[in-house]
């Protein structure tokens, strides 16, 4: 399940890929904070994506996690469009047999989208400001 | 032949549209498309070197040459998450 929405994320709907094999799920979600890093308030985020670029992106990342951690259920879904405070931007499930692979998938999709995908972010400020905000570097 | 572009965040806000097309002489390559948006928008200058290029969809270098029809995507850097 890998997808770009502009409807709120309902958490749960990641929850059908998991299998009747897996003993483990791991789950992570971005959600819109009311401050910048530089504690700037923030009224809201606006996220776009190239779509296509995304997803095969998201497709590339999850082959990743089964060559690393093995057979890993993946869900990736990211929200674009002007998203609020408090609202998830992105979510990312992981299901496996057992929980150490479901934590480290998880946390490799997540690592892995922020650099990668095209996917892009701007803060939007309450004095009215806005940053587009970039992946940190490696 | 016509090529269509495509921008992304600042490099769409620069451009002033999500997308517009092209009319560019055959043998032409991404690089042309660049500098042909670039005349009429200096702020693209600055961009240049952190922008990546995507001819339908695959992320090529500025060098690779076009065809009719092809789709030719402008991405900074992402940040997603």
């Amino acid at each position: 399940m890998y997808a770009v929405v502009r409807d709120p994320i309902d958490p749960r709907a990641l929850e059908r890929v998991v299998r009747a094999g897996d003993g483990g799920v791991a789950t992570f979600f971005g959600i819109v904070r009311e401050t910048a890093d530089d504690g700037r308030p923030v009224s809201g985020l606006w996220y776009e994506a190239f779509d296509a670029m995304a997803i095969r992106e998201f497709e590339t990342i999850a082959s990743e996690v089964r060559e690393r951690f093995g057979d890993v259920s993946l869900a990736i879904v990211h929200r674009v469009g002007e998203l609020r405070v408090g609202e998830i931007s992105v979510a990312v499930l992981a299901a496996a047999a057992h929980r150490a692979a479901a934590f480290d998938a998880c946390r490799y999709a997540i690592d892995q989208l922020k650099n990668r995908a095209a996917i892009w972010k701007q803060e939007r400020y309450s004095d009215g400001d806005a940053a587009w905000k970039e992946a940190p570097r490696h | 032949m016509t090529i269509r572009v495509l921008a992304f965040a600042r490099l769409r806000e620069i451009l002033g549209v999500p997308d517009l097309t092209l009319e560019l002489p055959p043998g032409a390559r991404v690089e042309d498309v660049w500098a042909a948006l670039a005349r009429e928008r200096r702020a693209l200058e600055s961009e240049r070197s952190s922008a990546r290029a995507a001819r339908n969809g695959s992320i090529v270098p500025f060098e690779a040459l076009l065809s009719e029809g092809d789709e030719v995507a402008f991405l900074p850097p992402v940040g997603g998450g």
